[in-house]
């Protein structure tokens, strides 16, 4: 099953929104995804599924559509790039501490400030460590081809709605700019207003005689009630570490050396793989695919088999910090990126393995 | 403890003979704003008309940051808190996701004017089916009496301690008269709730305003001018009568638009 | 022959003595009391019987505090 077609990462993930069954997306538009709006638009899925898109007057205002959508237990989503996604972090932390389902997309573009509208993967902190005010984390996914741009779509809504939280797919303009061949999931029906209301009996969508008023709110001015709304959220974060790490090996059962990429970064160290072997040095390559939870134990395990671990990131150095808290200080473990919007090459990556890992 | 009088207890109290009492739609614990303050009576008033038209079942509020943060405490409907200035974002995307629902925002003069003009203006603009209760107090009073850019010229305010100084400070913004010109806004009033007419009178405009809510006539607007007695550092009963002196000049109550037509009125002008 | 009368009670537990309601009332049928309730706030309280159940009072309290009775009576 399912229907196969050639589409860019951005139209993919405006399509697989609509075959989840999504019932508002809210956006403004910014380089480089812009076409998830553009192919919503296009495509009316109010007529098709009867799922509302809406271009707002500003992130800000995006975001805070997100939150009162999901307020009432409707599923909703928004997508932007990275200046937009800054603009978000309030209302992100608001979702957190709200305790709503939500799902953010985030193309990522090089940085600081405006930046440039190119490549980046420069938000993985923003993305992995909170990004808004206060202790909370998302669920983070980070897709490496247009497949995975679609299903993350349905799986960010899943456990969305799993754990009441909002989730994040971290992606970057490569992904979301390039075509590639999709399986396209058969259409989920939107639930019907009655179904949201039995499934999200915490939602405010108004209150029926027969029970008490829904409140969705982050605030609690009690200090030892916001303590215990902190002990719930970091309780659901275990959960999500214990459940649903997410992550994939190539070529690791006889790797001497090992890559650690995320997104983008992945695909370019597949190629530089078999550039490596062809020179007779085994590396292999191990891709979280969930960020949050990061898959520690998993990268740990693989990583102290190894002489050394070069982490490539289209950054100035992020998931590192996470890659040495998991594995250790046992082995050897050094960053490569290219920044500003600027995609390494195979062979880039290949000499700084030589360079920074094998000679070093 | 309540305090008898030789007065308290007479024949006519009894339930059959009610005329007045607090709706059950107010939860029934105390209001936390400060003696006098204008919230409280916008509260029942706006909870009375959802009473009235039988509407709870279907009724989605959002509360704002500012004094009213806790209207969800009170208000005894399904709500929603937004972030500061964001209420009118929420309500686009609850109204627009439950149309046959009556969506309504609770916003200060700080919320709604300040942080939160764009989202004033624009979900005004796109004439969402919504009804926005805009309380202006002409302060910020939730965090202490700060300048708002409704407070009039020459008023003192903690950032504002020799008086709002129009050169350096600006001018009191009218959001009202401007979202009145929007094409999307078909209702716009002004009312006031420190008397017993005005009470009614507002009211009525509230029902007035969900009854188009639910023909679908596009944004309905009312403001309610309103004391901040600990703001302004008066009494409740001087705060009233210094908000009937000094607010009513500028802030004119009565219909702005009616039936998507701006009503004729003078044009209120500063006074320093 | 019957006469309209009024009468109102004040929750005074929950009255918070800002004296809004004295000036809406027309017969000045509401004062404030010399003690102080729980929360130390001196409270309205009825000091005459000239009611006539306008609601006045009740309608322009903030904390909705009064209830307002309204009943024909018989005179003599
Ligand atoms: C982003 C953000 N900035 C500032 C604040 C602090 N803040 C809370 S309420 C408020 C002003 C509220 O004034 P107004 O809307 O007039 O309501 P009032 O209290 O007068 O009813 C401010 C500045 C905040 N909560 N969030
Ligand atoms: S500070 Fe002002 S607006 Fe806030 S409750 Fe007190 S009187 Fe009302
Ligand atoms: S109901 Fe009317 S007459 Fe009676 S106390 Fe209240 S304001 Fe006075
Ligand atoms: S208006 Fe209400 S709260 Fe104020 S004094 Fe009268 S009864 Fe008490
Ligand atoms: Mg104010």
């Amino acid at each position: 099953m399912g229907e196969l077609r050639l589409m860019k990462g951005n139209e993919a993930v405006a399509e697989a929104a609509v075959r989840a069954g999504c019932d508002g997306y809210f956006g403004y538009p910014i380089t480089p995804q812009s076409e998830v709006m553009e192919y919503l638009m296009a495509e009316k899925p109010f007529e098709r599924t009867g799922m509302v898109v809406l271009q707002a007057e500003s992130e800000v205002a995006a975001i805070n559509m997100i939150y009162g959508g999901a307020g009432t237990g409707k599923m909703v989503m928004t997508s932007s790039s990275s200046p937009g996604i800054s603009l978000m972090q309030e209302g992100i932390s608001y979702l957190a501490g709200a305790e709503l389902p939500a799902l953010i997309v985030n193309i990522v573009r090089g940085g600081p400030g405006l930046g440039t509208i190119q490549p980046s993967q420069a938000d993985y902190f923003q993305a992995v460590k909170g990004g808004g005010h206060g202790d909370y984390k998302m669920l983070v996914l980070a897709p490496a081809s247009v497949q995975e741009m679609c299903d993350h779509v349905k799986l960010g809504f899943d456990k969305a709605f799993q754990y009441r939280t909002p989730v994040m797919i971290l992606s970057d303009g490569a992904i979301g700019q390039m075509m590639e061949k999709v399986v396209l999931f058969d259409q989920i029906p939107r639930r019907t207003d009655a179904e949201v209301v039995a499934q999200c009996p915490w939602a405010s969508n108004g209150r029926p005689k027969t029970r008490n008023h829904n409140i969705i709110t982050s605030l609690d001015l009690d200090p030892a009630g916001q303590e215990r709304v902190n002990l719930k959220l970091q309780a659901k974060y275990k959960m999500m570490e214990q459940n649903e790490v997410l992550y994939e090996e190539i070529s690791c059962d006889d790797a001497e050396y090992l890559f650690v990429a995320f997104g983008l970064s992945a695909r370019i160290c597949q190629k530089a793989i078999d550039l490596a072997r062809a020179k007779g040095i085994k590396v292999g390559l191990f891709r979280p695919i969930t960020l949050f939870p990061f898959p520690a134990t998993e990268v740990s395990n693989v990583g102290n088999r190894v002489k050394g671990i070069l982490v490539v990131e289209m950054n100035a150095g992020q998931m590192i910090e996470d890659v040495k808290l998991s594995v250790g200080c046992k082995v050897k473990i050094e960053h490569f990126g290219r920044f500003g919007g600027i995609i390494p090459s195979p062979d880039e990556v290949v000499r700084a393995l030589e360079q920074k890992i094998i000679g070093g | 403890m309540i305090m008898e009088d030789k007065f308290s207890k007479t024949d006519i109290q009894k339930p059959e003979n009610i005329v007045y009492k607090r709706t059950d739609l107010l939860v029934d614990r105390p209001l936390s704003y400060c003696p006098g303050c204008g919230h409280g009576t916008a509260h029942r008033m706006l909870m009375e008309v959802i009473e009235e038209m039988d509407i709870m079942e279907k009724t989605i509020g959002v509360s704002p940051v500012g004094c009213s943060v806790l209207a969800y405490d009170f208000l005894n409907i399904d709500m929603l808190g937004a972030a500061h200035g964001r209420a009118p974002a929420l309500a686009t995307a609850i109204k627009r996701m439950w149309p046959d629902h009556f969506v309504f925002t609770y916003q200060g003069d700080g919320d709604l004017a300040a942080i939160g003009t764009g989202e004033t203006i624009h979900a005004c603009n796109r004439g969402e089916n919504i009804t926005i209760i805009f309380i202006n107090n002409g302060i910020y009073g939730m965090t202490g009496g700060q300048m708002a850019p409704t407070t009039l010229p020459g008023m003192r305010s903690s950032t504002s301690p020799y008086g709002r100084d129009v050169p350096t400070m600006g001018h009191p913004l009218k959001i009202t008269e401007l979202v009145a010109q929007l094409p999307g806004v078909y209702y716009v009033t002004r009312q006031s709730v420190h008397t017993p007419s005005n009470v009614r009178k507002t009211k009525k405009a509230i029902r007035k305003a969900f009854e188009l809510q639910k023909e679908n006539k596009g944004l309905c607007f009312i403001e309610i001018v309103s004391n901040c007695n600990s703001g302004w550092k008066m009494t409740p009963v001087q705060s009233n009568k210094w908000m009937e002196e000094n607010m009513f000049p500028f802030y004119q109550l009565g219909d702005i638009k009616l039936d998507g037509k701006l009503v004729e009125r003078k044009e209120t002008v500063e006074k320093e | 022959m019957a006469k309209i009368k009024g009468d109102i009670v004040i929750n005074t537990e929950r009255c918070k003595g800002c004296e809004v309601c004295i000036a809406a009332c027309p017969f000045t049928v509401i004062q404030m009391s010399k003690e102080v309730n729980s929360k130390g706030y001196h409270f309205a309280m009825k000091v005459n019987d000239e009611c006539t159940g306008c609601t006045n009072c009740a309608l322009v309290c903030p904390d909705g505090v009064i209830t307002v009775y309204r009943a024909k009576v018989a005179t003599e």
